[in-house]
């Protein structure tokens, strides 16, 4: 009983709400002490890599970066399929808020993994298949964004971006296995590592902490928008007025 | 009274395809579109044939993909606005069942007129004749599944304003892996390699889309409809 009464608060808006403005500060706070422990241990700390010296480094801001944009896709597409499902008004509210942040990280990752492979491969862009999956799933925010704006109705824009979440996350996997596939056959001349080569651990736990504070630092910003986002649509409802006077 | 399964996709087919022909233009519109495309790319690119047939894959596909695209307008939007898809909901009969035939005849006056013309361009674009049949197969279960997946977005953006951009938008990056293994298995065909393989995947593809797409149609038409 007790446990079911705790779920049922995620229902309601303006628990939510106040849920929302107690912690954003503290995972706000801990992102930031996470992200200058993980800074001063990936800059400082870590040996330079015998190969790529001092420019690896970036993998600090590129690989949580990218895990991000897939994680929050996936945070994405259950809170809109919870809201699907259990027709939760607060569910569809999350999901709103983790497109835009979601769309970010991969254009963070996408950014400074450009940066990273002038150095590297000699050129900003190669058709790699996780570079091309990245831009794909670029595409699958834009469009979730697009038709979630395109649509006026919000009960109807809720249901259908939900719709589209979770046709994308059955197609996701798809799109990386053919990708992976069509690389394969026109295979390019870049001199790349695919394997994942063993880190050491001075360089390895400045790059999990790091994921760490991203992890944080999105849940600050979730919670942030969550609440502009809360407040936007229950803009006629009584306990605003409540909240914010 | 409950009609049987057969006899609802058969009137559906039916219908659409009586409504079609009554507006020919709007069958020939996507066609023409995908020849002008392939027009264009000699154009623009080189009228060399060795170095068109190289291009050949990609020009058919993103042709095919793009004028598929056009036709998606078409697919749901008339009959969401007359209040026809309402009548399917509220008919009794299973509505996945009667877009799943929907689909199938959109396919029908879209998809497969463009495999049966895309030989015409794929001659001016130098694909071997004996390269025609698996150029025709590949773009013909491409355009299935392209016709199933496109179901998907045209019954999402029922609900918007504005259908154009947006259903590209959404259809473009589903529509990634048709596009990977149908341009493969064309390019195969025209290098007379085996275009087996590629020409499976399409198929595996399709199957997956007619087991799933018409159930997550008919989801985002009722919210469409709501």
């Amino acid at each position: 009983m007790a446990t079911w009464t705790w779920f049922h608060r995620f229902g309601s808006p303006p628990w939510v709400y106040g849920f929302a403005r107690r912690w954003a500060p503290w995972f706000g706070g801990a992102a930031l002490l996470c992200m200058l422990i993980a800074l001063y241990g990936g800059l400082v700390l870590a040996p330079a890599d015998y190969q790529q010296k001092d420019a690896f480094r970036m993998v600090y801001v590129h690989a949580p970066a990218a895990w991000l944009s897939l994680m929050i896709y996936t945070t994405m597409a259950v809170a809109a399929a919870v809201g699907l499902i259990w027709r939760m008004k607060v569910a569809h509210a999350v999901a709103a808020a983790c497109a835009p942040v979601g769309a970010w990280f991969t254009v963070a990752a996408l950014g400074t993994g450009m940066l990273w492979g002038k150095p590297m491969w000699g050129a900003y862009w190669v058709w790699d298949p996780r570079l091309t999956a990245e831009l794909v799933l670029l595409f699958l925010y834009f469009g979730y964004m697009g038709l979630r704006a395109g649509i006026e109705d919000q009960a109807k824009a809720d249901k259908a971006s939900a719709m589209l979440a979770v046709v994308g996350v059955i197609n996701v996997p798809i799109i990386k296995y053919s990708v992976e596939w069509w690389n394969s056959l026109h295979q390019t001349a870049t001199v790349m590592q695919m394997g994942k080569p063993k880190m050491d651990f001075d360089m390895l736990w400045p790059l999990l902490l790091m994921f760490v504070a991203f992890a944080l630092y999105f849940a600050a910003v979730l919670l942030i928008r969550l609440r502009a986002e809360l407040l936007r649509r229950e803009r006629t409802a009584s306990w605003i007025r409540e909240v914010l006077t | 009274m409950k009609a049987g399964v057969l006899d609802v996709a058969r009137l559906v087919i039916a219908r659409d395809l009586r409504l079609a022909f009554r507006k020919p233009s709007q069958l020939l519109q996507p066609l023409m579109f995908f020849m002008i495309v392939a027009t264009l790319f000699p154009l623009t690119l080189t009228p060399e044939m060795s170095r068109l047939r190289d291009a050949a894959p990609g020009v058919l596909w993103v042709g095919a993909l793009l004028s598929s695209l056009l036709a998606l307008e078409f697919l749901f939007r008339e009959d969401a606005q007359d209040g026809t898809l309402e009548q399917f909901a509220l008919s009794g009969q299973s509505l996945t069942w009667m877009l799943f035939a929907k689909t199938c005849t959109h396919w029908l006056l879209s998809g497969l007129p463009l495999a049966l013309f895309a030989p015409i361009a794929a001659v001016g674009l130098g694909v071997p004749g004996e390269a025609m049949w698996s150029v025709v197969a590949s773009l013909a279960l491409g355009g299935f599944a392209l016709s199933l997946i496109g179901a998907i977005s045209a019954g999402l953006t029922l609900g918007a304003r504005r259908g154009g951009v947006l259903l590209s938008l959404l259809t473009l990056p589903l529509a990634v892996p048709i596009l990977v293994f149908g341009a493969d298995a064309t390019h195969q065909a025209i290098i007379g390699g085996d275009f087996g393989p590629p020409l499976r995947m399409l198929g595996a593809i399709a199957v997956l889309g007619v087991t799933l797409a018409p159930l997550a149609a008919a989801a985002a038409v009722r919210i469409g409809l709501e």
